[in-house]
């Protein structure tokens, strides 16, 4: 399917980097996860303390998003039902499984067991900017580069959507990446053509 | 734009094993739902819809993949749309999935392989020839109808022909603490709706609808159309007001090229939480449904998670056929503050048009338009 959408921005986290639009904006020295994330966010100097309650797949994708949108981004172009989510990872909830189910053995925490669902992440992202739009949450083994576009182009194309971020956000146990996408219509500065391959190479941090 | 037909269906829960036997048991009232003793489950006594026997495929599979297994096989067996065709997609929802493995096995990263929902989607598939990679969704209480809705739009996106829509979950200790830690489960019979209500029954199943552009393997109904939506507002409690939910409903109608006053029939989440059954009613009445039929399947299969959506939708498509509304099991007394017509006993009336809708954790709505030809 031949795509005339945009991807405006992009953010990807892996092996303690911070990446926007394929350039380092922030690099972690703290090796665990949870360190690297709260060192991201006061890096960065977000104020919003419902951070500190999310799990490792709430915070990592909730920083990408927060990073995704900066600079550039107006929300006030669209309505909320406007804007949308559809995102994907390998591993589903399972790094907050493993953890909730420790609980149970004694006493079952309500405050994990909400975390063991993939899509509470695109929960906290709408939360933060006030998208009501279309949410969607796929597990699959990678990064099936070619699903997203399809299905994005599917919901822009019928203007079901006007404004979409999508791609992986996964974690399990010390292994975790995030690749977030902001997809519009209009093209922007610094902006690539919203297509498989341009997924595949900014996921992969490759030039082009 | 394609229009997307049902060609074939199949329910396997505690019910029966196919979906005729399982709506001929609802018209009689039979619930699932029955008082389970303590144990591996859960240290003290609780109500649920769980299968004492299910289908077996074979030893290599759990129990979560022989329910897919089950439920796929028999859809496809009344069905002349085949895995192995490069048009046939897959697609399955489920929340949890295998999680049960975590509760019997130390973690390793062999254990975490088996549980991933991609381990069990390539052994289903496998299972029956399908020649595509598998589409997983896994979006909390939503996931069946939106599986339903993806099915739908791969279709009419022009990639795929026919799609096999299967969700299924089963419950175990994982599940039920969980829900117990929210205080969210009823020690009776769940109360959809009512005054009375005080929290879910959880419950097992597997259900299958087989999607089709092929106007000759047509069934006599299509899907109108379908939409999610987010309230952006709380991850485990539903919107105070029920505008996303309405927002999902309106765009659905719109899709279908419906109005509100043409719809027959609403299946709903209904699933007697206080909060959940509260902001249904104000997005029905927001939507202008107020006075269409509406019941929850709640008291007969207990909430079946990933497979919900699929299950109603299922026995939403019986209704039609039949022109039959099922009641709904536990409500006597109105227990929202929003006028809703909750269906309370047998009702027989023409159906051209339902509406079946859910949300769940997350935040996350979904609606979907069912249309006789």
């Amino acid at each position: 399917m031949s795509s005339a959408y945009y991807i405006s921005s992009s953010c990807v986290i892996s092996d303690r980097v911070i990446y926007r639009n394929g350039l380092p904006v922030f690099s972690g020295e703290e090796s665990p996860l949870p360190d690297l994330l709260i060192s991201a966010y006061r890096h960065f100097g977000y104020q919003y303390l419902k951070f500190f309650k999310m799990d490792n797949l709430g915070k990592l994708g909730w920083l990408a998003a927060e990073i995704l949108l900066s600079g550039g981004f107006d929300k006030n172009r669209y309505r909320p039902e406007e804007v949308g989510l559809v995102l994907s990872n390998a591993h589903a909830s399972l790094d907050t499984d493993t953890r909730y189910y420790e609980t149970v053995k004694d006493i079952p925490s309500p405050a994990l067991f909400v975390y063991t669902l993939p899509n509470i992440v695109i929960g906290e992202i709408s939360i933060r900017h006030g998208f009501k739009g279309e949410n969607a949450f796929f597990v699959s083994e990678s990064f099936d580069a070619g699903f997203i576009e399809h299905y994005v182009t599917r919901l822009v194309n019928n203007d079901i959507l006007q404004a979409c971020i999508c791609g992986w956000v996964d974690v399990l146990g010390d292994r975790y990446k995030a690749a977030l996408f902001l997809v519009e219509k209009e093209k922007r500065e610094n902006s690539v053509t919203f297509t498989a391959k341009n997924l595949n190479n900014l996921y992969a941090l490759q030039n082009g | 734009m394609t229009a997307v037909y049902i060609h074939a269906d199949n329910i396997v829960s505690p019910l029966g094993f196919t979906a005729d036997e399982n709506f001929r048991q609802l018209v009689r009232s039979v619930s699932g739902i029955k008082q389970r003793p303590g144990g591996t489950i859960s240290p003290e006594p609780f109500q649920a819809s769980l299968f004492d026997d299910i289908p077996q495929a074979g030893e290599q599979y759990t129990r979560f993949e022989n329910l897919l297994i089950a439920s796929i096989g028999d859809a496809l067996r009344e069905s002349r749309v085949s895995p192995a065709d490069p048009r046939t997609a897959l697609i399955l929802s489920t929340t949890k999935g295998n999680i049960s493995l975590l509760e019997t096995e130390p973690f390793s990263s062999s254990l975490a392989d088996r549980v991933s929902l991609h381990t069990s989607a390539r052994l289903v598939a496998e299972h029956f020839g399908f020649v595509n990679k598998p589409v997983i969704v896994s979006n909390a209480c939503i996931s069946g109808i939106l599986a339903l809705l993806t099915g739908m739009r791969l279709i009419q996106s022009g990639q795929y022909d026919h799609a096999v829509v299967a969700g299924a979950d089963v419950i175990t200790r994982f599940v039920l603490s969980g829900f117990q830690s929210f205080q969210a489960v009823s020690s009776s019979v769940c109360k959809p709706f009512d005054a009375a209500r005080d929290g879910i029954n959880l419950g097992e199943g597997a259900a299958t609808i087989i999607l089709t552009s092929d106007k000759q393997y047509a069934s006599g109904i299509r899907l109108g159309g379908g939409a999610t939506s987010n309230d952006a507002n709380h991850i485990s409690g539903p919107s105070r007001t029920g505008e996303e939910l309405n927002l999902g409903i309106g765009r659905s109608l719109r899709e279908a090229g419906l109005s509100a006053g043409e719809i027959d029939f609403i299946s709903a989440h209904g699933t007697a939480t206080l909060y959940n059954d509260e902001m249904e009613a104000k997005a029905i009445n927001l939507a202008g449904l107020q006075t269409v039929p509406v019941n929850s399947l709640k008291g007969y299969y207990g909430h079946t998670l990933g497979a919900a959506g699929l299950i109603e939708s299922v026995i939403t498509l019986r209704s039609m056929k039949e022109n039959t509304i099922i009641p709904t099991l536990g409500f006597s007394t109105m227990g929202v503050t929003q006028p809703v017509n909750v269906c309370s006993s047998l009702l027989q009336q023409d159906i051209r048009h339902s509406l079946k809708t859910a949300s769940g954790f997350g935040g996350c709505n979904a609606a979907m338009v069912f249309s006789k030809e």
